[in-house]
């Protein structure tokens, strides 16, 4: 099975940092950069999409009015879509469906936020009914509370090593130091990793992202507006755009639960919710893992970058060490994970992270990601096929897949 | 000065017991079974089954096992932001258990409590669910100190793990 394709027409990002802005400023500045590099004109877009923050009041909620509105309103429809990490492939597929559906042929995808420093956190307010509220209340469990069981068990069950997540936070710190959107853009020795302070053991704070202000934007055309209006530019499709939710039971525990369903009456699926999310990616796009060429996972944790190499298939579980220590998934190497540098040298900015991935295997499959350029070793020129996944909280998670 | 008397409260109601100091009793997580997929909740559901095909099943009110093995582990050795309220000052870092119940094949989180470190736990050991004070609040109205409970998961002395 593969689904009818749209096309990337442009990409565009606001550099991640501290910027102590407004959220609509990295946002607008993104779709700007996109739109120009699509060489499209805000009017001729067709339908807008936001991608969601919730840490920035009601123009945060309705992202896509406060962008439609700051870019000049044109009558055009909107929507607005909240999917923790996952929100902008959310808004993504949006502009997808739209397309896809006949009523337009140019969208604009737009995601941007501030985020304040230090753990995420609930909004004010007592809830003792919303469990993200009642995680932090009853167990003081952080989002990397997360994180360090599922290193833990990776150590536990496949001799995963303090090293290996140190390797993890290298490698993408050396991908990241030229990329001028990145907010870390500094070399990190093992030794940096080793001195900085345990957080949720065993991760350091080294192993755990930022949470960082920043701003990604895509624009999305049929193909028919592609072939006539963007003959002249490298062609980058949407191949797959997956945005499944767990199936039950999900016996893996995920923020912000207390407990993981129960598997003793019903048995648990053939693929974890992780596995899931890869998988229906593939399928749609009709290309195999062994198709990929480069990635950009959702390393919240260097922990965390492993579990999906074995998630995406590129390697059995267990083996994401050996795949790591081998280079393969360092610049050079057969399928470069996290060119970009990944969340290490970025920060998580939620509702932007999903676009800042699509943005990155754009440049990648185009061959303009300059000194961070992933090269296929079967044909010595930029990668055919590329994969984006990450997951949030709430039974939420996307990947996109992009081939030229 | 007579002895004052102890105020204690769940620091959420209906999900575990509570049973009086000294009464001998375990506590329990409560947790709600869908009768007819056998299917365990907890939290527990109490409007429907969640079990997709199960949703007319009834939901019967079950206590959960209150032993299991470890799954995995952790600790907060930054104190977490609010809604957690800081019992010490400064924080003391804890660790966060994850615990699989064999019958109920499911993973339930829950604090250690203090005294116990990471190096302390291993894969597997036997872990019992005991009740502990998750923090000291006011009574606003009688101005006396009670005690908020949560259920926390022990190690079971003697009990190692990766058997």
């Amino acid at each position: 099975m593969s689904v009818a394709k749209v096309a990337v027409a442009g990409v565009g990002m606001h550099p991640w940092g501290k910027w102590g802005e407004n959220f609509v400023t990295y946002g607008v500045a993104a779709a700007r950069a996109a739109l120009a590099d699509a060489g499209v004109d805000w009017s001729d877009v067709g339908f807008v999409a936001g991608a969601d923050t919730m840490r920035n009041g009601y123009p945060g909620y309705v992202a896509g009015a406060t962008f439609a509105q700051a870019l000049g309103w044109t009558g055009i429809p909107v929507t607005s879509a909240y999917g923790a990490c996952a929100s902008g492939a959310m808004a993504l597929e949006a502009a997808r469906q739209r397309i896809l559906a006949g009523l337009c042929d140019v969208a604009l995808v737009v995601g941007a936020d501030t985020t304040p420093k230090g753990f995420l956190k609930p909004n004010a307010g007592e809830r003792t009914d919303d469990p993200d509220w009642l995680r932090f209340n009853l167990l003081g469990a952080t989002n990397p509370t997360y994180f360090a069981l599922y290193a833990r068990r990776r150590m536990e069950l496949f001799g995963a090593t303090q090293d290996d997540f140190t390797a993890v936070k290298v490698k993408n710190a050396a991908h990241g130091l030229s990329n001028p959107f990145a907010r870390y853009r500094k070399e990190v020795s093992a030794a940096d990793v080793d001195a900085s302070p345990l957080v949720a053991s065993p991760l350091r704070l080294l192993d755990i992202c930022a949470t960082s202000d920043g701003g990604a934007a895509v624009v999305l055309t049929s193909q028919d507006y592609a072939e006539a209006h963007l003959a002249d530019r490298p062609r980058v499709d949407v191949a797959a755009i997956s945005t499944v939710t767990p199936t039950f039971p999900n016996t893996v525990i995920e923020m912000p639960e207390f407990a993981t369903d129960s598997a003793a009456g019903i048995p648990a699926p053939q693929r974890t919710f992780k596995q899931a999310i890869g998988h229906a990616a593939y399928e749609q796009a009709g290309v195999s893992p062994g198709d990929v060429e480069v990635a950009e996972v959702y390393d919240l944790s260097t922990a965390l970058e492993l579990d999906w190499y074995e998630d995406l298939q590129f390697c059995a579980p267990g083996e994401a060490e050996q795949l790591l220590r081998d280079g393969v998934t360092t610049l050079g190497g057969r399928l470069p994970v996290n060119p970009s540098g990944g969340l290490a040298c970025f920060g998580e900015a939620v509702p932007a992270q999903a676009l800042a991935q699509v943005c990155e295997i754009t440049w990648q499959l185009r061959g303009q990601a300059g000194d961070r350029q992933a090269i296929s070793p079967d044909s010595g020129e930029a990668p055919k096929v590329g994969i984006t996944a990450n997951q949030g909280l709430f039974g939420h998670g996307s990947s996109v897949i992009l081939t030229r | 000065m007579s002895t004052a008397t102890t105020h204690r409260r769940a620091a959420i109601e209906g999900w575990f017991t509570m049973p009086e100091p000294g009464s001998g009793e375990a506590p329990h997580l409560i947790g709600t079974r869908c009768v007819d997929s056998g299917t365990y909740f907890f939290p527990p559901e109490r409007v429907m089954s969640r079990a997709p095909g199960f949703a007319e099943s009834e939901l019967e009110e079950v206590q959960l096992s209150n032993r299991g093995r470890l799954w995995s582990w952790t600790d907060a050795q930054y104190q977490p932001p609010p809604p957690y309220v800081p019992v010490t000052d400064p924080h003391e870092p804890f660790c966060i258990a994850a615990v699989e119940l064999e019958a109920e094949q499911m993973v339930v989180l829950g604090q250690v409590p203090a005294g116990v470190t990471v190096d302390d736990l291993e894969l597997g050991m036997e872990m019992e669910l005991v009740l502990d004070r998750l923090r000291t609040e006011t009574d606003e109205d009688t101005g006396e100190s009670v005690d908020v409970m949560v259920w926390k998961w022990a190690p079971v002395p003697g009990k190692a793990g990766r058997s």
